[in-house]
């Protein structure tokens, strides 16, 4: 039996690529599929140095596709397996993940936004939200962690793992090319000394005893025959999503309370919002920052609530709108007046949204 | 002033120093190509798409109408154009992940279908731009970025024969060959006469060629060259493969 | 010591941009700091301009790219052009005073504009290769933002492996890192 990857705990100084493979080894994968596409890469370098190390597995498939179905396959076999893809290969993904949203299945993806559409840049962005939100033909039912730096991006690749196989349902961690290409200090820890519950994987198939005789044959499908019993299937996902959400659901706020403007951004850029807060609160002004961490689940009511009460609504992201557009969905009948800040594909700095929020008073 | 060297007509000189590495195989196999447009002046003809990859850093390459695709979907964009304008002569250019990994079932399907493209495919054992990882052409034992202690064969299979397949599932009338950036000249003969195989409508063509990637390789000028000249060969043999109109025994 | 420091380093691919962006963000890291490092970068594998921005505060980072840097340092005549865009009035701008042909593109609205003869130095005194080496002397001379020591205990780190099959190499990057703050502070 191999040692844990991690003893105890330590403070790193690590690239956010790096921070992934340690969390994923922490959390128990056992195998890792993906195929190269930039900024992402380096996750699979760390992997498969460190995997035959304590006996994980790694392929290199032919294409995303592959790498998402291979990872549906891992997940079946009843193995935590995980994938990685950024920009055009998130795109390939969708129909992998929309075969596992439909089925719950607990697949663990890994995004590293690049810019977009298409090829774009290997860079950053914030352009993937809508895609890892609700891509390929699905209705969204998915969980999706957006990452502010490495320490998120360790802490929430583990609980990605113990949020797909306790909830069952396709599993992201959002983050994006600076956070996989940018070193700043953590902390990386075994999570059962943290006394982080860590959730067993259980096979769909190839349980014990022969199927027909010992046991049902596990018949597992995504395909419905009549438009009643796929309304039937679909319901009951939903009603199974939202009865987890608020278990699920997960967020941040910075001195909210007597904002009169509400800085709403996620991922990377609360960081900036963060920091806008405190620079322009020391300048008198009342600003404040709502931070959603889960996209999905969305933490619309709690931020309906803050946004409610403050003067003017600041969505802020690097990208044309995706981020603002589950916004203005999930506060819907909110009277506030909103305004957009975006930089599709480009880095916002605590200056800027400082400039942007002073504009407002 | 020095002298420069002689370049094709079709060599754009406005996009000039290109953005490929030095000790790059890509320039080699462009001037092959870029040559055979110029002899059989089809400069006004031709279309050509490049991959994802360092294929990309053709896309302002030549004085040619040049789209840069998807990965691995350049075969299906140049049959998509071919089939819309017949009379153009459509070139996708790739790697070996573009051809062999991502880009297989559609460089299979061209090619079952006698697709009428040419495709010129490089072949440097790794995937260049996203920094050396393993290739379906990556050799056993080699050390790749995704394949760190090494190319385990039980594993992942030995290196793709790329030409071998297309040889075997093209029908009569495609042009199957390989070449190598070790010898520009025959590689540029096998490019003209896989363009020829367009223009005279009779099939799919497709070269492989076998080039160089000193850069992630982390090879010296020496070892990159005895990789190209004696490793490679062992595995993927220079020449020929299918010829339309030569009857085999058998 | 300075309280951090904002720094945006430029130069051709090869010249150590992102080795000296890194050792100096490990030596800030190391002295307790907050230390964020990120890379520029393109699709080529080589050439074009490489860019590294390095944050080293006492609080934590807002974002990973800034818009005005403390200390700006050009390596190369294209690196000059690259790197104007985050140069303030109170920022300091470092390049090399081997590169020719630049004086008009220089920013006019620098605090400070330096030109150290790092290659000169580097090609006279030491071996060519360490001048990326003075550079980093000369930021910390400039800026403070590490103590000397952290710094060659990151040299260390980084090129120890180096050091161990010749040790003389770990004397000459450190004398190339005290050359460096020597020729800043001349200047300041």
């Amino acid at each position: 039996m191999t040692d844990k990857p991690i003893q105890g705990e330590q403070k790193v100084f690590m690239t956010g690529n790096e921070a992934v493979a340690w969390a994923a080894l922490a959390a128990g994968a056992q195998i890792m599929y993906g195929y190269p596409i930039t900024p992402q890469n380096e996750i699979m370098h760390y992997w498969t140095r460190l995997a035959p190390k304590f006996g994980r597995k790694f392929l290199q498939t032919e294409d995303e596709i592959s790498a998402g179905f291979t990872t549906v396959g891992g997940v079946l076999a009843g193995v935590k397996t995980f994938t990685a893809s950024a920009g055009p290969g998130n795109t390939l993904m969708q129909e992998p993940m929309s075969m596992a949203e439909m089925m719950r299945l607990p697949t663990v993806m890994v995004v590293t936004q690049r810019g977009g559409p298409s090829t774009a840049t290997v860079i950053y962005s914030q352009q993937e939200v809508t895609m890892t939100c609700f891509g390929g033909n699905g209705e969204g039912f998915r969980i999706v962690y957006s990452t502010s730096g490495q320490q998120d991006l360790f802490d929430y690749t583990i609980k990605a793992f113990n949020t797909a196989w306790k909830y069952r349902f396709p599993t992201f961690v959002l983050g994006d090319g600076y956070q996989s290409k940018m070193r700043e200090p953590f902390i990386i820890y075994d999570p059962e000394l943290k006394g982080i519950e860590m959730i067993k994987a259980e096979p769909y198939m190839g349980n014990p005893g022969t199927p027909g005789i010992d046991r049902d044959p596990a018949h597992l499908r995504n395909t419905y025959n009549m438009e009643d019993e796929l309304l039937e299937a679909v319901r009951q996902i939903g009603a199974a999503y939202e009865k987890i959400a608020p278990e699920v659901v997960e967020y941040e706020q910075f001195e909210t309370v007597d904002a009169e403007v509400l800085l709403v951004a996620h991922g990377v850029v609360s960081r900036a919002a963060q920091g806008a807060v405190k620079v322009l609160r020391q300048q008198g002004y009342k600003v404040g920052h709502f931070r959603p961490i889960t996209l999905r689940p969305f933490p619309g009511a709690e931020l309906k609530a803050v946004a409610d009460k403050a003067r003017h609504i600041l969505v802020i992201e690097s990208s044309y709108g995706q981020f603002k557009k589950l916004v203005t969905d999930e506060i819907y009948g909110c009277a506030t007046p909103l305004l957009p800040y975006l930089k599709p594909g480009e880095g916002i700095t605590v200056e800027e949204i400082v400039a942007e929020a002073k504009k407002l008073f | 002033m020095s002298i420069q060297p002689q370049m094709p007509a079709v060599w754009r000189t406005e996009t000039k120093p290109h953005k490929f590495c030095p000790g790059c195989g890509h320039p080699l196999v462009l001037k092959a190509l870029g040559e055979a447009i110029a002899e059989l002046g089809i400069q006004d003809k031709v279309m050509f798409g490049c991959d994802i990859g360092c294929s990309l850093l053709a896309w302002d390459f030549f004085n040619l109408d040049t789209v840069q695709t998807h990965h691995g979907r350049t075969t299906p964009i140049m049959v998509g154009i071919k089939r819309a304008k017949p009379e153009a002569i459509t070139i996708a250019y790739m790697g070996d992940g573009g051809g062999y990994a991502i880009g297989s079932q559609h460089l299979v399907n061209a090619a079952m279908r006698n697709d009428k493209v040419t495709v010129v495919l490089v072949n440097n054992i790794q995937y260049g731009m996203t920094g050396g990882q393993m290739a379906p052409t990556t050799l056993p034992g080699q050390k790749t970025e995704t394949s760190p202690y090494g190319r385990d064969v039980e594993a992942t299979g030995y290196p793709a024969q790329g030409p071998e397949m297309v040889a075997a599932i093209t029908p009569e009338g495609a042009y199957v060959a390989r070449g190598t950036v070790a010898n520009v000249r025959q590689l540029k003969r096998f490019i003209k006469k896989a363009l020829e195989n367009q223009l005279e409508g009779r099939g799919f063509s497709f070269v492989e060629a076998l080039s160089l990637c000193p850069t992630n390789w982390a090879t010296n000028a020496k070892e990159t060259w005895r990789l190209v000249e004696e490793e490679m060969p062992k595995f993927f043999k220079v020449g020929e493969l299918k010829v339309p109109g030569e009857k085999k025994e058998g | 010591m300075a309280k951090g420091a904002k720094i945006a380093i430029g130069g051709e691919g090869g010249q150590g941009v992102q080795s000296v962006a890194n050792i100096l963000s490990e030596a800030a890291y190391e002295e307790g700091f907050e230390a964020l490092y990120i890379p520029n970068f393109g699709v080529e594998q080589r050439g074009g301009v490489s860019v590294a921005y390095v944050q080293i505060a006492e609080g934590s980072i807002g974002s990973p790219k800034f818009k005005i840097a403390d200390i700006v340092v050009a390596l190369s005549d294209r690196a000059v052009y690259r790197t104007k865009k985050y140069v303030g009035p109170q920022t300091i701008f470092v390049y090399d005073a081997n590169i020719k042909g630049v004086e008009e593109a220089l920013p006019k609205n620098a605090g400070k504009v330096l030109a150290i003869p790092a290659i000169k130095v580097a090609k006279e005194e030491l071996h060519p290769r360490v001048f990326n080496v003075v550079i980093m002397g000369a930021v910390i001379g400039a800026t403070q933002v590490v103590s000397l020591e952290k710094a060659k205990a990151a040299l260390e780190a980084k090129l120890g492996y180096k050091f161990e099959q010749d040790p003389s190499l770990r004397e000459l990057n450190y004398k190339a890192l005290e050359r460096g703050v020597e020729l800043v502070q001349g200047l300041i």
